[in-house]
């Protein structure tokens, strides 16, 4: 490797990674927090068969599920604008991708509240407690062991996501790099540095997925 | 008199047929009613209907000097009524992720708002009477059926129900099993409480209950005091079915 190409990688670095902290990692943590909040409501309104509202989720699942991301993301940042809705790119990522990933990890959430075993509703119900109760201190927190693994992959999907926020122009890691080789012209060492850096951090969210699957596996120790 | 049903009629979308067809029965307190029956007699659906878990179709129930016209009764109707009454499950269910004390607990902190410290006194003594106090820190799963079923007793009884509504509490349980249930069970008639139950098991049918229902096909066939009903069922189908059970037990 030339002296030119390691001073060139050496300092993105730094760039690199200043925008990792205050751009991909802000998108990922307020994406996926909106993103479950929808996907818990979205799963519990399925959940509770209160008809109207499952038929609205079906069609916000349906609709987000069958169009592609990218197309998301240009039809609010570059579409709405078209009727008067202007927004900063930032909001738009975090909107778009709240939305998006909200609508799978719904799915992944119906699912694990559907295999909690009925009957502890029924017995909630019996010993006086109400439905948001119940909810609160028994089936969702056995439905989030069950979707656990599900949700780990929803997120480490919505780390490297993130790098589609560049095509709305969100200055976020992935589009810093395009922005240094712009200068330099050193696409296949930038790009695999960048690479890099998005291994290293899934590589530890999945390590952190296997500790917490382990912690979460049994309740008491036993079962 | 504690609660009356009059006329109850139920009746499910995707079964043909009325399933309950006019059921009326009363109970006092201090009652411990046993709801004898075959298997599709209706008489989970009795129950659920009478917890309001199913929507009767008919029916007029009488709690506590309340008319309660069963198919409209409302949410806040409902919660009063399942705040004054407990269900005991054939499979217990239990809440999984919560230790046999909190089990115990919810219904009382969550369910009626009563501070934590003075909810887990109230679970440790009813925990204490079913034999479960050592394993309060326990969660179901590490339990047997038998423990898990008296952890479930337990639940019920720490919210000094007026009545307890038991369906079939020892059916799911392995043999050697249901002695402790049962036994627990007597106890907690004995110490007067008012109990409505379903069962197969005829010696607590016959010994701990005063009252015996028996049902078929969705109504009640034959009533009566239990000695009077064990010496000699009036019906031929009653003799029928308690001879044929009898008779189970003896193999
Ligand atoms: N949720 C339901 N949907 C349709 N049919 C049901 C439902 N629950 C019970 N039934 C029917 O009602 C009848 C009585 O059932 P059940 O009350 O469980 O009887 P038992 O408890 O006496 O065995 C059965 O024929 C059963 O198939
Ligand atoms: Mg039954």
């Amino acid at each position: 490797m030339n002296e030119r190409l390691l001073k060139i990688l050496l300092d993105a670095i730094p760039q690199l990674i200043e925008k990792f902290f205050t751009m991909t990692i802000p998108l990922t943590i307020l994406s996926f927090s909106f993103g479950l909040v929808i996907a818990v409501l979205v799963a519990i309104a399925q959940y509770a068969k209160v008809k109207v509202l499952r038929e609205f989720c079906r069609v916000y699942i349906w609709i987000i599920r069958c169009t592609p991301l990218m197309v998301q993301l240009y039809l609010v940042f570059y579409g709405l604008p078209n009727v008067g809705i202007v927004l900063d790119a930032f909001p738009t990522a975090v909107l778009v991708f709240s939305i998006n990933e909200g609508a799978y990890m719904a799915e992944s959430m119906r699912g694990a509240l559907e295999a909690v075993p009925s009957g502890q509703l029924e017995a909630g119900y019996c010993a006086g407690m109400r439905f948001p109760a119940i909810m609160w201190h028994v089936i969702l927190p056995q439905a989030f062991r069950t979707a656990f693994p599900a949700l780990s992959n929803s997120l480490i999907s919505m780390v490297k996501d993130t790098s589609l926020a560049s095509v709305i122009t969100v200055t976020e890691m992935f589009r810093q790099a395009v922005i240094i080789n712009g200068r330099v012209y050193e696409s296949l060492a930038l790009y695999t540095e960048v690479a890099l850096i998005y291994l290293a951090f899934c590589s530890l969210l999945t390590v952190l997925q296997r500790f917490g699957e382990r912690k979460l596996s049994a309740y008491g120790g036993a079962r | 008199m504690m609660l009356q049903i009059r006329d109850l009629h139920k009746t499910f979308d995707n079964h043909s047929g009325e399933v309950l067809k006019g059921v009326s029965l009363s109970v006092d307190k201090g009652d411990v009613t046993a709801i004898l029956g075959p298997s599709g007699s209706g008489k989970t659906t009795l129950l659920r209907c009478i917890n309001f878990l199913e929507t009767a179709n008919a029916g007029t129930m009488i709690f506590e000097d309340r008319k309660i016209d069963m198919t409209r009764a409302g949410k806040s109707l409902i919660s009063f009524i399942r705040k004054k009454t407990a269900f005991v499950f054939q499979n217990y269910n239990l809440f999984l992720n919560q230790s046999v004390l909190h089990n115990v607990t919810l219904g009382l902190t969550s369910g009626r708002k009563m501070h934590r410290a003075q909810a887990e006194t109230i679970a440790m003594e009813a925990l204490r009477r079913v034999g479960m106090a050592e394993k309060a820190l326990a969660y179901p799963g590490a339990l047997s059926g038998g423990q898990q079923q008296r952890v479930a007793i337990a639940r019920a009884i720490a919210t000094s129900p007026e009545i307890i509504y038991f369906d079939e509490p020892t059916s799911a349980l392995d043999p050697e099993l249901i002695g402790e249930v049962l036994s627990v069970m007597r106890e907690i008639a004995q110490d007067g409480m008012t109990m409505l139950v379903v069962t197969h098991e005829m010696e607590f049918a016959r010994h701990v209950s005063n009252h015996v229902v028996f049902m078929e096909q969705g109504v009640i066939i034959e009533s009566a005091a239990s000695e009077a009903f064990f010496a000699s069922p009036k019906t031929d189908r009653a003799q029928a079915f308690v001879r044929s059970i009898m008779h189970q037990h003896q193999m």
